[in-house]
């Protein structure tokens, strides 16, 4: 079953063609990888389907419904969590109050009850306090509950965003780099956390990624861009010994990088 | 250092952390109660002062401190909050409660109507826009003089509420525990929202716009939010502060006043709600210092009276400046580095509370 279809997008940016009639199909379940060289167009591929970025042309389906419709803020009431490549979270709080900003699309109780912090209020807040501790046993983040996110290390803040990602219980998962700048052995527990998003959470996951034995572990399927086009798209094994991602990759023969 | 043993989830949701918590704060609002009969009328005038800046104070560290939208354009909220409480009660003769609730929600209406245009603003471009609108105010006070009395000023009306005459300088009393109730009620009501989805939208929005928007919050429905609100409470502030002067025209409501309360809570503390109560107090206390200061200078020299104009609008700025350089987390946050250092004494450490970038995030992110 076809979770998010990509259709026909075209991204420009003055003359520059950040994406080229780009299509594919990510099915529910599966865990689809996104691998290019740098300025082939994976990130301006993320923030088209986050709305961030408006398509020349071509559209974005989500469970059938165009996302083009929606505000960047309205992404997230879909089911489509996001973690950015240059971690964004909120930095001076803590990490639970950073999970629980999470569960904003699941809110219920409007202004006026909040202010006088109704019952129902207190209710709701225990209710996403429960939903925010099982991703923070997850994940295990348990000894920085009440850390402020400033000050933690580089690669607990990366399984942050994700913790925070995963708060909005989406059914589809955008991960940008996601082991980037992470150590090895931090790389191999981002791996079996992926590969757990899927398993025992049932999210899909899309992601953006450099570290290529960690794509060819986790993903079922890969997509090479280069220069805003696709490039390859099938099995790890297969893109891999692909010639024109070789070529894309190592330059060689009439490339154009 | 206590620490508490969490057992359930609204541990972290009431409002005070323990019993010895709430009975501090308990303590605090008897003391406050209890103060029109510990002081004289002076002194309870200015304790009825810092209650009203403190007001003032939370309405904008609500957008300031909270949501990250500088302004320096509350005094024309303050006004707005003023001069509409003036005119509901004292032209069309609504009762005091109603008057002062309308008034607050018209102040918050043009709060939201100022934050439309302004919500492509960030950083130092709003806090020009809205000097823009605290310069504007002063005109537009004149010049609607047969609302406003114009240059002429107004009287704040007798507030009479279940029969009780409240005055505030016949019964200074009752016009000081009015205020300390519309305090107290605004305290509670900043604690709730920072506890509930609506708070952790203003701090998603300060810290990263961006990611705010990948989370569902939306930027401008929340700073839209955030306006109404701070410019609400800003109302209600300056409606009790026309009852304070008594008689106020343009002049009370300047681009000074805007600035001073802006002052009022980067000295304080910038995002507690503390931080309004600590510069409500600097902003009471300065000006009466200076008055002593000067006397004893004037008595020591010999030299009478000396007027030095600008004095007052000096030693803030020094202030500010001092609090900026050596102490950018206010004075709430030395108290609780203060805090910190006995409760861990002696295994305080001088980097525990390691200076953070302090500019505004949304700034970067754009």
């Amino acid at each position: 079953m076809t979770l998010l279809e990509v259709e026909n997008a075209t991204v420009r940016f003055g003359g520059l063609t950040a994406l080229e009639d780009v299509s594919f199909r990510v099915g529910q379940g599966e865990i689809f990888a996104v691998v290019g060289p740098n300025g082939a167009g994976k990130s301006t591929l993320f923030n088209v389907i986050s709305r961030f970025c408006q398509p020349a042309s071509g559209d974005v389906r989500f469970e059938g419904e165009s996302v083009l419709g929606h505000s960047p803020s309205g992404i997230a009431g879909l089911g489509i969590a996001r973690t950015f490549q240059n971690i964004e979270l909120f930095d001076r709080t803590t990490v639970l109050q950073n999970l629980l900003i999470g569960r904003h699309t699941r809110r219920r109780a409007s202004i006026l009850p909040q202010i006088v912090f109704a019952p129902a209020v207190r209710r709701e807040e225990i209710a996403h306090r429960g939903a925010v501790e099982r991703i923070i046993d997850f994940l295990d983040l348990h000894p920085y509950r009440d850390n402020a996110v400033a000050g933690l290390p580089y690669g607990v803040r990366k399984v942050v965003e994700i913790g925070r990602a995963l708060s909005m219980e989406p059914r589809l998962i955008l991960l940008d780099e996601p082991a980037s700048g992470l150590s090895v052995e931090e790389a191999g527990d981002m791996r079996f956390w992926i590969e757990d998003i899927r398993a025992q959470l049932g999210v899909t996951v899309l992601m953006v990624e450099h570290n290529m034995s960690l794509v060819s572990a986790v993903s079922d399927r890969v997509m090479v861009l280069a220069d805003g086009r696709i490039i390859a798209l099938g099995a790890p094994r297969e893109v891999q010994s692909d010639a024109r991602v070789v070529e894309a990759y190592l330059g060689t023969g009439t490339a154009m990088r | 250092m206590r620490v508490h043993f969490k057992t359930t989830y609204d541990h972290d949701i009431r409002l005070f952390a323990d019993a010895r918590d709430a009975l501090r704060y308990g303590l605090l609002v008897a003391l406050a109660v209890a103060l029109p009969f510990l002081l004289d009328d002076f002194l309870l005038g200015e304790a009825t002062n810092v209650l009203i800046w403190a007001i003032a104070g939370m309405g904008l560290m609500l957008l300031t401190g909270h949501a990250g939208q500088p302004s320096l354009g509350h005094a024309a909220f303050l006004a707005a909050g003023c001069y509409a409480h003036a005119i509901l009660m004292g032209r069309f003769g609504l009762p005091f409660a109603a008057s002062f609730v309308l008034a607050g929600v018209i102040a918050g209406f043009v709060g939201v109507l100022v934050a439309i245009p302004a919500l492509r603003l960030h950083g130092i471009y709003l806090a020009i826009a809205t000097l823009a609108l605290s310069i504007l105010t002063e005109d537009f006070i004149v010049l609607a003089e047969p609302w406003t009395g114009g240059v002429a000023g107004m009287t704040a009306p007798d507030i009479s509420i279940l029969g009780m005459e409240i005055d505030r300088l016949g019964s200074p009393d009752s016009f000081y525990w009015l205020c300390l109730a519309v305090a107290v009620l605004v305290t509670l009501g900043y604690r709730n929202i920072l506890r509930a989805p609506f708070g952790r939208a203003l701090l998603a929005v300060r810290d990263s716009e961006i990611s705010a928007q990948a989370m569902g919050v939306s930027p401008a429905r929340t700073k839209t939010a955030a306006f109404g609100l701070s410019c609400m409470t800003t109302g209600w502030a300056g409606a009790l502060m026309g009852h304070f002067f008594y008689t106020f025209n343009h002049e009370v409501f300047t681009v000074v006043i805007s600035i001073q309360l802006l002052l009022m809570i980067v000295i304080g503390g910038l995002g507690s709600i503390h931080g309004a109560y600590y510069g409500a107090a600097v902003v009471a206390i300065v000006p009466q210092a200076i008055n002593v200061a000067r006397d004893w200078i004037a008595q020591v020299s010999g030299a009478g009276g000396v007027a030095i104009p600008g004095l007052e609008v000096g030693v803030f700025g020094l202030i500010l400046i001092f609090f900026i350089l050596f102490e950018p987390l206010g004075i709430h946050g030395r108290m609780t580095k203060w805090r910190v250092y006995f409760e861990l004494f002696p295994f305080y450490r001088r980097d525990m509370f390691r200076r953070q970038k302090s500019y505004l995030r949304t700034e970067r992110m754009r």
